[in-house]
């Protein structure tokens, strides 16, 4: 796994050179200042907006499993009703079934909303991992708020199948990579296959802006000859953007802008509060610096990334309402990990701070669910109980609240997307499957019928297609 | 509070208050009312006791008794198992990975390959290894990293006692990449990578009469004679069912090779020419993904069906962020693959095998590691629940019938931050 990360850091190093050749032709301003000025102050915020429609599916009706809601509630012998696309009504074994709903006996198996990734590189650094396709960093700058990470993705990356198929995964958040203190714009997809990005686009959810704290952008930058090399110097260049941010936004809203600029609109966005920040980020005196930092400039941070060290400072995350996306157990890979500890997540919400487990791994996107078992059972040892449906949160609601899609999906409420999981045991076990997943109420996993499990164009032809994965 | 944590509790009560007495004492001991995992691939045995004396196991099962006088551990229904063996890792050679300073897992701009031996740079006190062994890990199999040659260099096999003494086995085995890093290794090509292997095993097979113009250093050369007599084991890391296919046809060159495959995500296609090579696989566990074009065809079945298939699999080749104390959980995976339409999987039994007397055997240490039959040495984990279910835990680890500490940086970290401000005084100062 960290093989991987040491190569998405090193791979686009390489790449550089062909890159800094090919640029340098910018487009001649044009002559006309007001007409273009006008041209440019008209924005259009969704210039690719997302294509997807839900697939269908019968109403339906689960019955007889163990429910977690996931805002923290647990209904035993459950009924779960969608129909739609939306929940209908979650209730127990005396909630009435309407006539026409397909009723599926989930007696001795689970039921969880759809599990969500903050934090994924499915289709920016997607399998095959060859040099071609390490699309999530563009490292030849260390701001770059103007790129998206929608720009990278490749719809047929095999990863999206296997996250739904063993991880249950329904919606998840691409980022860029972390080679860049400002990496560029996340983009939230659908778990739903699809020809084009568009077609995967989670309909409004807001964009993310990718930054990094600490030891890459200072090191891939610092090995060019060049700001940042040091703490000091991340520091220095991202006040510096907020900077011109913030006059850019005064500009901007006092209608004097001349030209549009790609990324002071992502930095307006943020402080507009429309971008949501997430930081990669591990230690936690760095994590305070950037808090006070945002405190500056007027955004908020909705999730720091890795996070290894947030369990020094829960009191100061629960304060500023910001999450933290973090591993079970992921600790000593690099000097900045060397503090992390497998009670990270039960010392947070101990804290009553915000939990969100995630991957940042096509394997462990996998099995999230038992991630935040482990999480969880690291906790009782060490005299912190968390209730399963609590720890079940911090993979659905949670992730949720940190993407800003907390409204349209994240737990199991009548409206809601009937996002949708069907587990063949406990989810907080290592014996456990998703055995059925519905995104928006349409069957788009099912462990018994071997048609619906998802093939990428790539898989086509080649050793193992559609194989069990 | 679970009946398995009381259980876990108490059982931590009764061991801190037998303190050891002198070594051969703290080594002769028993424990009794558990479940037993042999660890060579049958079920658990309910009530059973294991007797250690001298380090060494002497019983383990339903019906031993306890011999006058030894110390009696009661587990109160706990899980006791042999410790867990990891084959092919790095623990010991590293501190931190990306923190090049600590690490002794490869050497960029060394002047040999083959003649390397990892043995002398084995650090007993690294966190990795304390983190490791409060998972439960008693010993592994350490190879070193290819960084000029396709010849990684020596293994060794380890335990992770804090005794100083780490090498159980030096020069246990010599480690080679094929695919695609061998074929990066020897200059681009897979092409290369075998004219490379057979340039090298040539060279140690005519080491006697070596020419002026020989490319191996004498030292390389003399490393792979025991390579090549069959003496010592050759650990090939390949995914792509042809390149296994190219490692199994070795032997009609070189017919005394021992050989493992180590890696394998596409051994399910090839697995039936495995098991009449009698060649023993260290497998990567869960690979499903086409991570490289030569894993194509992975699938997290591959294991359940090479076993199916006759060819004896163990788990491993986790190093680094693939986390060898994650062993337990990624075998738990292969159990769960049985509930799977479709999907081969393992018995708990063989599961547990594959991270315990499976590598041992691999490693030719089947006889002293790995299990709870007679003989085997005291390594030794009580758990306070099933050992491949993610939320159980580690109540205790012998090692060689020595009990061993299961403290380390990050347990000492959860103690001073279990409330995160300051107190009256600055957290430094809370130790």
């Amino acid at each position: 796994m960290n093989r991987n990360l040491t190569a998405r850091i090193l791979a686009s190093v390489a790449g550089l050179a062909l890159l800094a050749s090919s640029g340098g032709a910018g487009a001649a301003k044009p002559k006309d200042q007001s007409a273009a000025a006008k041209a440019a102050m008209e924005i259009n915020k969704n210039p690719y907006p997302s294509t997807y429609q839900r697939y269908g599916g019968p109403p339906t009706a689960l019955v007889g499993a163990t429910v977690y809601d996931g805002a923290g509630g647990r209904i035993d012998n459950g009924v779960v009703l969608f129909a739609e696309g939306r929940v209908v009504a979650v209730g127990g074994a005396d909630l009435a079934i309407p006539a026409g709903y397909s009723r599926i006996d989930g007696t001795g198996k689970f039921v969880t909303p759809g599990i969500i990734d903050t934090h994924s590189h499915l289709g920016d650094y997607p399998s095959p991992s060859v040099a071609a396709h390490q699309d999530g960093n563009e490292m030849t700058d260390p701001i770059t708020p103007q790129v998206w990470a929608e720009h990278s993705v490749w719809p047929q990356d095999p990863g999206f199948s296997r996250a739904m198929a063993n991880g249950g995964i329904t919606a998840l958040q691409i980022l860029p990579g972390s080679g860049n203190l400002m990496g560029g714009r996340s983009v939230t997809l659908k778990n739903v296959p699809s020809r084009t990005v568009q077609g995967m686009k989670f309909p409004a959810a807001p964009y993310g802006m990718k930054m990094a704290c600490g030891e890459n952008p200072k090191r891939v930058y610092g090995e060019k000859g060049r700001l940042p090399s040091t703490r000091m110097g991340n520091f220095a260049l991202n006040r510096t953007n907020w900077i011109k941010a913030q006059e850019y936004r005064t500009k901007r809203n006092e209608g004097k802008l001349e030209t549009r600029d790609l990324a002071m609109e992502t930095l307006a966005g943020v402080l507009d509060g429309e971008i949501l920040v997430h930081n990669h980020c591990y230690r936690a005196d760095e994590m305070a610096l950037v808090l006070d930092m945002a405190k500056e400039f007027g955004y908020k941070v909705s999730s720091f990334h890795h996070a290894v060290e947030s369990y020094k400072i829960g009191d100061l995350l629960k304060a500023a309402g910001t999450c933290s996306s973090i591993w079970a157990d992921w600790w000593g890979f690099k000097m900045e990990s060397y503090d992390g500890i497998p009670e990270n997540a039960a010392l947070l919400q101990q804290a009553g701070a915000c939990v969100v487990i995630h991957s940042d791994d096509e394997n462990g996107i996998q099995r999230l669910n038992q991630e935040a078992a482990k999480a969880q059972a690291d906790g009782r040892r060490a005299g912190i109980q968390i209730a399963d449906a609590d720890v079940i949160r911090w993979l659905t609601l949670n992730p949720a609240i940190a993407m800003g899609i907390d409204k349209q999906t994240g737990s199991l409420a009548p409206g809601k997307m009937a996002d949708v999981v069907l587990w063949n045991g406990n989810p907080l076990s290592v014996y456990s499957r998703p055995e059925k997943v519905w995104i928006d109420g349409a069957l788009m996993f099912d462990g018994n019928d071997p048609k619906r499990r998802a093939v990428s164009d790539f898989e086509l032809g080649q050793p193992g297609e559609g194989d069990v994965k | 509070m679970s009946a398995a944590w009381k259980t876990a509790l108490a059982l931590l009560g009764s061991v801190a208050a037998t303190p050891l007495l002198a070594q051969d004492a703290g080594r002769d001991w028993a424990i009794t009312n558990a479940r037993v995992v042999i660890g060579d691939g049958s079920a658990p045995i309910e009530r059973g006791t294991v007797v250690v004396r001298g380090g060494k196991v002497i019983a383990a099962g339903a019906d031993v008794a306890v011999p006058a006088g030894v110390r009696t551990i009661d587990a109160r229904g706990g899980w006791v198992t042999p410790g867990l063996f990891v084959a092919v890792t790095n623990l010991g050679l590293v501190d931190v990975e990306q923190v090049t300073e600590s690490s002794d897992e490869s050497a960029d701009t060394a002047q040999f390959n083959a003649a390397l031996d990892v043995a002398p740079a084995i650090n007993p006190l690294s966190q990795q290894i304390a983190v490791s062994r409060a998972g439960g890990i008693t010993r592994a199999a350490i190879a070193p990293s290819s960084s000029t040659a396709i010849f990684a260099g020596q293994g060794a096999v380890i335990d992770l006692a804090t005794d100083g003494t780490p090498i159980t086995s030096a020069r246990a085995f010599q480690y080679v990449e094929l695919g695609e890093a061998g074929a990066a290794l020897a200059g681009g090509s897979r092409i290369s990578a075998h004219a490379a292997l057979r340039n090298a095993l040539g060279e140690a097979q005519g080491f006697a009469t070596r020419s002026h113009d020989a490319m191996l250093t004498r030292a390389d050369a003399a490393a792979l004679i025991p390579v090549v007599t069959g003496k010592q084991q050759l650990l090939v890391h390949v995914e792509r069912a042809q390149d296994i296919r190219m490692v199994l046809a070795l032997r009609t060159e070189f017919p005394s090779l021992k050989l493992v495959i180590v890696g394998a995500s596409e051994g399910w296609l090839v697995a039936r020419e495995i098991a009449a090579a009698g060649v023993p696989v260290i497998a990567s566990p869960l690979n499903d993904l086409p991570a490289q074009f030569e894993t194509l065809a992975a699938t997290q079945s591959n294991v359940g069906r090479m076993t199916a298939a006759g060819v004896k699999v163990a788990i491993g080749k986790l190093s680094n962020n693939d986390q060898p104390r994650w062993a337990p959980q990624y075998a738990g995976n292969l159990v769960a693959l049985n509930k799977v339409p479709g999907a081969k999987g393992l018995s708990w039994g063989q599961a547990f095998a594959t991270i315990s007397s499976i590598p041992a055997e691999i490693l030719g240490l089947g006889d002293r590691f790995g299990s709870l039959k007679p003989g085997r040495a005291g390594d030794l984990v009580i758990w306070d629940g099933d050992p491949l279910e993610v939320t159980s835990g580690v109540i205790a680890v012998y090692i060689d019938g020595v009990e061993q500490p299961l403290s380390n940086h990050q347990t000492r970290l959860r103690e001073r931050y279990r409330t995160p401000a300051e107190g009256s005084l600055p957290k430094a100062y809370d130790w």
